[in-house]
């Protein structure tokens, strides 16, 4: 592998880890803490939507963005044949 | 049968399974006692981490504290699953294609320098001592709540269990012991929280019952809402803590999570940079089950208490509330002479516990000598919540004694994890590395041994006898691993410039604003008591949140002082290049 496909292959990692970090940055830190309050006007079923994203939705987010992730970088890791 | 019969045989059983577990995984070189050979499947992995991870605190206090803190005690919740993301996506696969056997290793080779091997070994010793003393500890407490042996006795059998199969299999016997574990865990704290969230809402799983209404069709939630308000109680939803503080602890909690070198050190164990992506979601996954139902267990638990106790004559309590108050966890002293329970905000007792007089009052209760002036009655230690829930809830005796198993399941895991990181810290990091680099695998691994048996008698030691602090400098480790190793490891894989004076500069600027902090705000060793309180505060941010701005500042200074100094050698370049691409990690692992 070249030092060119080298740094694409990491230019495509960063923004995969930039996109996901994004999301997990606004479920948790965006609707579980900055934006509860306005969150809590909507509801869902007995939750206030802000309450539910702290404590329920951002960690079910979590476990699908690692998924995803993996997911991704097995793709990638293939067509850069970079695979083990 | 009655629960002590019930907790001999499960506990037994479960016993019976880890030695066996150990005899047949024992280590027969140092790849195998440090990192379990590089061979284990990333589903083991990833049931191993989640047991490692979740410590007596998760498992028997998380749903307590939550109870009593309501939306506030979401910082732990996040906090202590969003640093797996971090983990998956920042650092494990990088570690794993490094593949060296510890966290020292990693910023010793990529810092090129043995004092920052130095500065991350002493790190790793402090953050696990201090952790591993809380579960020796927790190992002790649940033993002798339910075997009605003394605290004491509950310790040395927990280090003699831990012991044997560290000593043995190292990695190796503590990984397959942790997937068993990890599965009596699971199913204790699921058994208990099933079986309410049917009693309370008629729907069997908790994650959605508790946003379901009870049989008089008013959603839970609101229901404690309303409860709440009424006596004067922030609503359960609303929380009590600023913004910025929720914020700076959560953050900090993540930024620690992802730094803890013994969870850092199971990514090790795979044997395919893959494996590591793959096994931190499995790791998350089986967290999430724990970490879900906890919050409904909290809302079940906090619903049940205030409507059995508040405003209800003492006398007319069912019989867990005398049976905990003579455990002296509960508490209640009858302070306008109604002869009923008065649960207001508030603290009932003047200090942190009850002190309790050895006579009993008009109503049969203990009498307290140091009730408080608050009209508040009742003190309710929060600790007891998963373990009396079941009682609570009427459950059998079976699953109770299932939960006491669960509890010790999850500290002996976690305190077995801890264990691996000192010994492996004095025997390959110290010695190996530094003192004799000459001496055989054998002679090693036997070195590695002898330091786990050190290990496990200091723990011992402090879980007798806990240092004041231990309780509160949680806060501590989670701290100082945000603020040394996260910005130290992701800078050396993310950042080919970073050299070893910037790295070196960031980690003790980092650790020492953050000790400093906590010694001054948290311990009080610093300043006087009068300026330590909220009100000073730097930016409003409690001694739990300030890792993240010892993150900072160690990121700052480290890029800072970087840029004034010569780059990292040709060869240590080099490093950075090869951990970034996955193939070739096989070859990586042997050296």
């Amino acid at each position: 592998m070249n030092a060119e496909e080298r740094k694409k292959y990491w230019k495509e990692n960063l923004r995969y880890v930039a996109i996901l970090l994004s999301i997990w940055f606004v479920v948790s830190y965006g609707f579980g803490i900055l934006l509860v309050d306005v969150l809590n006007e909507i509801r869902v079923g007995g939750f206030k939507l802000g309450f539910w994203f702290a404590q329920q939705g951002s960690i079910y987010v979590f476990v699908v963005l690692i998924f995803v992730y993996v997911r991704l970088m097995n793709k990638l890791d293939k067509k850069y044949n970079v695979h083990e | 049968m009655g629960i002590q019969t019930w907790t001999f045989i499960i506990v037994g059983i479960t016993f019976a399974l880890y030695i066996g577990i150990a005899i047949w995984s024992r280590a027969s070189s140092t790849k195998e006692f440090y990192i379990a050979g590089g061979g284990v499947s990333p589903l083991a992995n990833g049931l191993a981490t989640a047991a490692d991870w979740m410590s007596a605190a998760s498992f028997l206090g998380m749903a307590g504290i939550i109870a009593f803190a309501g939306y506030d005690g979401s910082v732990y919740l996040m906090g202590w699953t969003g640093g797996y993301v971090l983990l998956a996506l920042l650092l494990a696969p990088y570690l794993r294609k490094f593949g060296k056997f510890t966290v020292p290793d990693f910023i010793g080779d990529r810092y090129y320098s043995n004092v920052a091997r130095t500065v991350a070994v002493i790190a790793a010793l402090f953050v696990s001592f201090t952790y591993v003393a809380g579960q020796m500890r927790g190992v002790g407490v649940v033993f002798s709540r339910f075997l009605d042996v003394p605290i004491n006795t509950g310790v040395y059998i927990g280090m003699t269990i831990v012991l044997l199969y560290a000593f043995l299999g190292g990695m190796k016997g503590i990984t397959y012991t942790q997937v068993a574990q990890y599965c009596v865990l699971i199913f204790a704290f699921m058994v208990p929280a099933i079986f309410i969230s049917i009693m309370a809402t008629g729907n069997p799983i908790p994650q959605l019952g508790f946003g379901s209404a009870g049989e008089d069709g008013i959603y839970l939630l609101d229901k404690l809402d309303g409860l709440m308000t009424d006596l004067g109680f922030t609503a359960y939803t609303d929380g009590s803590k600023s913004m910025t503080d929720i914020f700076f602890i959560t953050a900090a909690l993540m930024l620690g999570t992802a730094g803890l070198p013994h969870v850092i050190i199971r990514f090790f164990t795979v044997p395919k940079v893959r494996d590591a992506r793959k096994s931190a979601g499995y790791a998350l996954l089986f967290i999430a089950i724990l970490y879900t139902t906890a919050p409904a267990v909290a809302v079940f638990a906090r619903t049940n208490l205030m409507e059995t106790v508040e405003d209800k004559p003492y006398q007319e309590l069912p019989d867990w509330f005398s049976n905990w108050e003579n455990t002296g966890l509960i508490a209640w002293s009858d302070k306008n002479g109604d002869g009923k329970v008065q649960y207001l905000p508030g603290s009932a007792v003047a200090d942190k516990k009850p002190v309790f007089s050895t006579e009993k009052g008009q109503f049969g209760e203990r009498l307290v000598s140091n009730p408080s002036t608050t009209p508040n009655e009742l003190y309710v230690d929060r600790d007891i919540m998963v373990l009396a829930n079941p009682e609570i809830a009427g459950l059998p005796n079976w699953v109770i004694a299932l939960v006491a198993a669960g509890g010790l399941a999850a500290a002996l895991s976690t305190a077995a994890g801890l264990l691996l990181v000192i010994s492996t810290s004095i025997s390959h990091d110290l010695i190996k590395k530094q003192l004799a680099p000459n001496i055989s695998d054998k002679r090693e691994l036997w070195i590695a041994r002898g330091s786990s048996l050190i290990a496990v008698c200091v723990a011992g030691y402090f879980g007798i006898n806990p240092p004041g602090f231990v309780a509160s400098v949680v806060a501590l480790a989670f701290g100082l691993a945000a603020s040394s190793f996260f910005p130290a490891i992701v800078m050396g894989i993310f950042s080919k410039r970073m050299n070893k004076e910037g790295a070196i500069a960031g980690m003790v600027a980092g650790l020492g604003i953050t000790i400093y902090y906590i010694a001054r705000f948290k311990l009080g060793w610093i300043g006087s008591p009068e300026n330590s309180g909220p009100d000073n505060w730097w930016f409003g941010i409690s001694p739990e949140g300030f890792g993240t701005i010892g993150m900072i500042i160690n990121f700052i200074v480290s890029i800072a002082i970087s840029q004034f100094t010569p780059a990292p050698p040709e060869e240590v370049q080099e490093i950075v290049e090869n951990i970034r691409i996955p193939s070739g990690a096989g070859d990586a692992i042997e050296h």
